[in-house]
């Protein structure tokens, strides 16, 4: 290995971002952190918050850990990185309520559930413990934002048919369908804020995906 | 030091407990006057709007204080005044006691054309946690003027549909009390009420649930005021 110190943003780094926005997301190609796709992403706003809350708690938690990573006991390893990311999690629902409070009401749940989020643990265990700070905190930024991206598609689509609206942080919802369709007989699709067209977007997100990038295609 | 042994585990364990307990402690210390802050400015703006006053989280207070001020009061399940500050009243507490021995809050609003609205406080369960919310009266004591709800944690798209406006402005104008003064609620219902119905609105398709919870949580505390409403109708034709 070469002495020379590696650029920050060198190939190999900017790699961690990129694979797992596009061929090793996490959410189409893993399929982790189904659950929360699910429940968030009836409307395009808490999907937006709830991908920026992941963002912080994935970068951060990814940081720490590696930090830590020389210290931290085998056995109880698992124990360390929950409290780390409950922590921080506890951290940003706190910082929502006095700062966002409306948009701490809507997530309402939501934000603590991103302790049980299986991306987070999942970079913890594979990566954060075996690599340096810095292409740990890329690797966070990349799969966060892979899980957000994938959220606001699927939100964009969920509120855009099921509701005919799209709403935006700090802007607030805003009628996309006119009126004059309603009125010419247009109708809301209701199922798609049901949570099993969540299931059936990411489906298609799956397979548009696949089509494009065969070497996705399992061989079997 | 053996860093897989217990001494070292334990020692490892219980530092960064007291690390991360003692931040978290000072971050919620730090946070809890702006917190309970916006908790009151939010309680405002729900109070506001349940006379169909919209308000911001910038100007909820000033509005408050002109239309609504001092005149809240609490009265209990015989329509009796009590002494309290209505604003302090936690409805969460008082669902725990017997319904005769509960304090129900008051708002009187006087809207900038002179009219006069009682506004009732109410909470209940929803599928996830705890709903709320306010119902504004006419001075009939029957014909509601507005209401608006709240909630905890409903599913969003579904359960949460309760804050929409558009599912709130239904029960705007519907009654209380029959012609013969009897309590008959309103009710919730799927599939459409029939028109002129006074006594329904429709549900929330997908969020049955929470649409029962709401119509269990207006029968409860309409019992509770009953006698309240019927005092303020008494009193008018007095």
């Amino acid at each position: 290995m070469s002495s020379e110190k590696e650029p920050l943003f060198s190939a190999k780094n900017m790699k961690l971002i990129t694979t797992p926005i596009g061929p090793q997301n996490p959410i189409t190609i893993q399929v982790l952190g189904i659950c929360s796709a699910l429940a968030v992403t009836a409307k395009l706003e808490p999907a937006i918050v709830m991908s920026l809350s992941v963002v912080f708690v994935l970068v951060f938690s990814n940081l720490i850990i590696s930090l830590l990573r020389n210290t931290i006991p085998s056995r109880i390893r698992i124990i360390v990185q929950l409290v780390v990311v409950a922590s921080l999690v506890i951290l940003v629902d706190q910082i929502l309520k006095a700062f966002a409070y409306e948009v701490s009401q809507q997530l309402s749940v939501f934000v603590g559930l991103i302790i049980t989020n299986c991306i987070i643990m999942g970079r913890l265990e594979a990566f954060a413990l075996g690599n340096k700070p810095w292409p740990s905190i890329l690797d966070g930024v990349g799969n966060a934002a892979g899980y957000g991206i994938i959220l606001i598609i699927v939100a964009f689509f969920r509120e855009l048919l099921g509701s005919g609206t799209l709403s935006l942080p700090g802007i607030g919802t805003i009628q996309v369908v006119p009126q004059l369709f309603y009125d010419m007989g247009y109708v809301n699709n209701g199922f798609m804020i049901l949570p099993p067209m969540a299931l059936v977007v990411v489906g298609i997100i799956i397979w548009v995906q696949r089509s494009r990038d065969k070497s996705l295609v399992e061989s079997n | 030091m053996n860093k897989q042994g217990n001494t070292y585990t334990f020692i490892y364990a219980s530092v960064m407990v007291v690390i991360v307990a003692s931040l978290l402690a000072f971050v919620s210390q730090g946070l809890k006057p702006r917190q309970a802050r916006n908790e009151m400015v939010a309680k405002k703006i729900d109070i506001l709007r349940s006379v169909n006053v919209g308000s911001t989280a910038r100007d909820a207070e000033k509005k408050f204080e002109q239309i609504i001020g001092n005149a809240s009061y609490i009265v209990n399940s015989k329509g009796e005044k009590v002494d309290g500050v209505a604003f302090d009243v936690e409805l969460a507490k008082e669902l725990r006691k017997s319904p005769e021995q509960r304090l129900y809050p008051v708002y009187e609003a006087r809207l900038d054309n002179g009219e006069l609205k009682y506004i009732l406080q109410l909470r209940g369960n929803g599928l996830w946690g705890p709903i709320w919310g306010y119902v504004s009266v006419n001075e009939d004591g029957n014909t509601i003027y507005g209401a608006t709800f709240g909630h905890k944690a409903e599913t969003p798209g579904l359960g949460a549909e309760i804050d929409n406006a558009d599912f709130q402005k239904q029960f705007i104008g519907k009654k209380i009390f029959d012609s013969q003064g009897k309590l008959v609620s309103i009710a919730v219902v799927k599939g459409g009420v029939p028109a002129g119905n006074e006594h329904a609105v429709d549900a929330i398709s997908g969020g049955t649930i929470t649409s029962n919870g709401l119509a269990a949580m207006l029968e409860n505390f309409f019992k509770g005021y009953e006698q309240f409403l019927k005092n303020i109708e008494r009193e008018r034709h007095e």
